[in-house]
């Protein structure tokens, strides 16, 4: 078992049988994502009752809180497979690293636009500059710059080394977004679930709530394993396994 | 009829809890959709790479 791990992780290192590999995943996380989301969100629109001083529109949280969730997870996960690229100089990591950027930002981005949608019936205002609000803005500018980054660079194994560094910086951003509401006086609402402790929140509305968030992370799964599995296309585009899928699909 | 319109209308919230969801939904197809048209250009370009490399090889060595 301890030896047959490491030569695991070796052999999915290399470029086809990661292809491979997240060609079988991918159906299989977008089946459970689609899963618990219809679940959650039945669960979150329908069967959830009104919360007694919100009303219905509480009802935002299920996808708001499980975006803001992700757009702190992805950063690290982008975070760590960059420092594994800068230190071990491992293509699929660089890969992993940058096609998470997209998906993080996309999270963040939603997270900002719903929380606004969420803020104007609730708080009256859209926006404020508030340290949870600006925080969470820093984060979505810090996925922009890993992207923009990234591009800026004519080769790009090099980008992706110009661009991890950065998304290793950034990593000092994710606690402030968390501890935010701790740290500062925010209009933002403190924390409200506790994954080892007491959630302040009825099991009716917990549920849905953590079933759209493993929606989300199976989500994050398939759509990283489709944007990696496309960018080693594009990298290894001169290999015979590439050519062969080429030739393959020439008909569709 | 009545229960649907009663959920369409989000106790009077419809106007922010559905334009949210829109939101969520449209980006994550965006995010789907996009790779999908990335990996078929990467393919395409290709094979008409291969193609003219193809073409060069059959032709014979032009003259000065």
């Amino acid at each position: 078992m301890s030896k047959w791990i490491p030569l695991w992780l070796h052999k999915l290192g290399s470029p086809p049988t990661f292809y491979r590999f997240a060609r079988t995943v991918r159906p299989w996380a977008m089946g459970l994502a689609l899963l618990f989301g219809v679940i959650g969100l039945y669960g979150g629109l329908v069967l959830a009752p009104p919360d007694y001083q919100q009303g219905d529109a509480y009802r935002i949280i299920f996808i708001h809180v499980p975006s803001a969730w992700m757009s702190m997870f992805v950063y690290a996960m982008m975070g760590v497979s960059g420092f594994v690229a800068l230190v071990w100089r491992i293509k699929l990591a660089e890969v992993v690293a940058m096609e998470s950027a997209p998906i993080g930002a996309a999270f963040t981005f939603i997270t900002l636009v719903t929380g606004s949608l969420w803020g104007k019936p609730m708080w009256g205002t859209w926006w404020t500059w508030d340290a949870r609000l600006t925080s969470e803005l820093v984060l979505l500018f810090l996925y922009l710059g890993v992207i923009g980054l990234y591009h800026a660079f004519e080769d790009r194994r090099q980008g992706a080394r110009a661009a991890s560094f950065l998304a290793i910086i950034g990593i000092i951003n994710v606690p402030i977004v968390h501890y935010s509401v701790d740290w500062w006086n925010t209009l933002h609402q403190g924390t409200t679930v506790n994954l080892f402790g007491h959630s302040k929140m009825p099991w009716e509305m917990l549920w849905p709530l953590l079933a759209m968030t493993l929606a989300t992370k199976f989500y994050y799964a398939a759509s990283l394993c489709r944007r990696a599995g496309t960018d080693i296309l594009a990298l290894e585009g001169g290999k015979d396994w590439v050519r062969e899928i080429a030739q393959a699909e020439a008909g569709r | 009829m009545i229960a649907l319109s009663h959920f369409l209308a989000m106790g009077g919230y419809a106007a922010y809890v559905w334009p949210a969801y829109a939101v969520f939904f449209a980006v994550l197809v965006t995010d789907n959709v996009a790779p999908r048209l990335r990996r078929r250009r990467i393919l395409r370009e290709l094979r008409e790479r291969l193609a003219r490399q193809s073409a060069r090889a059959r032709r014979p060595p032009s003259k000065p």
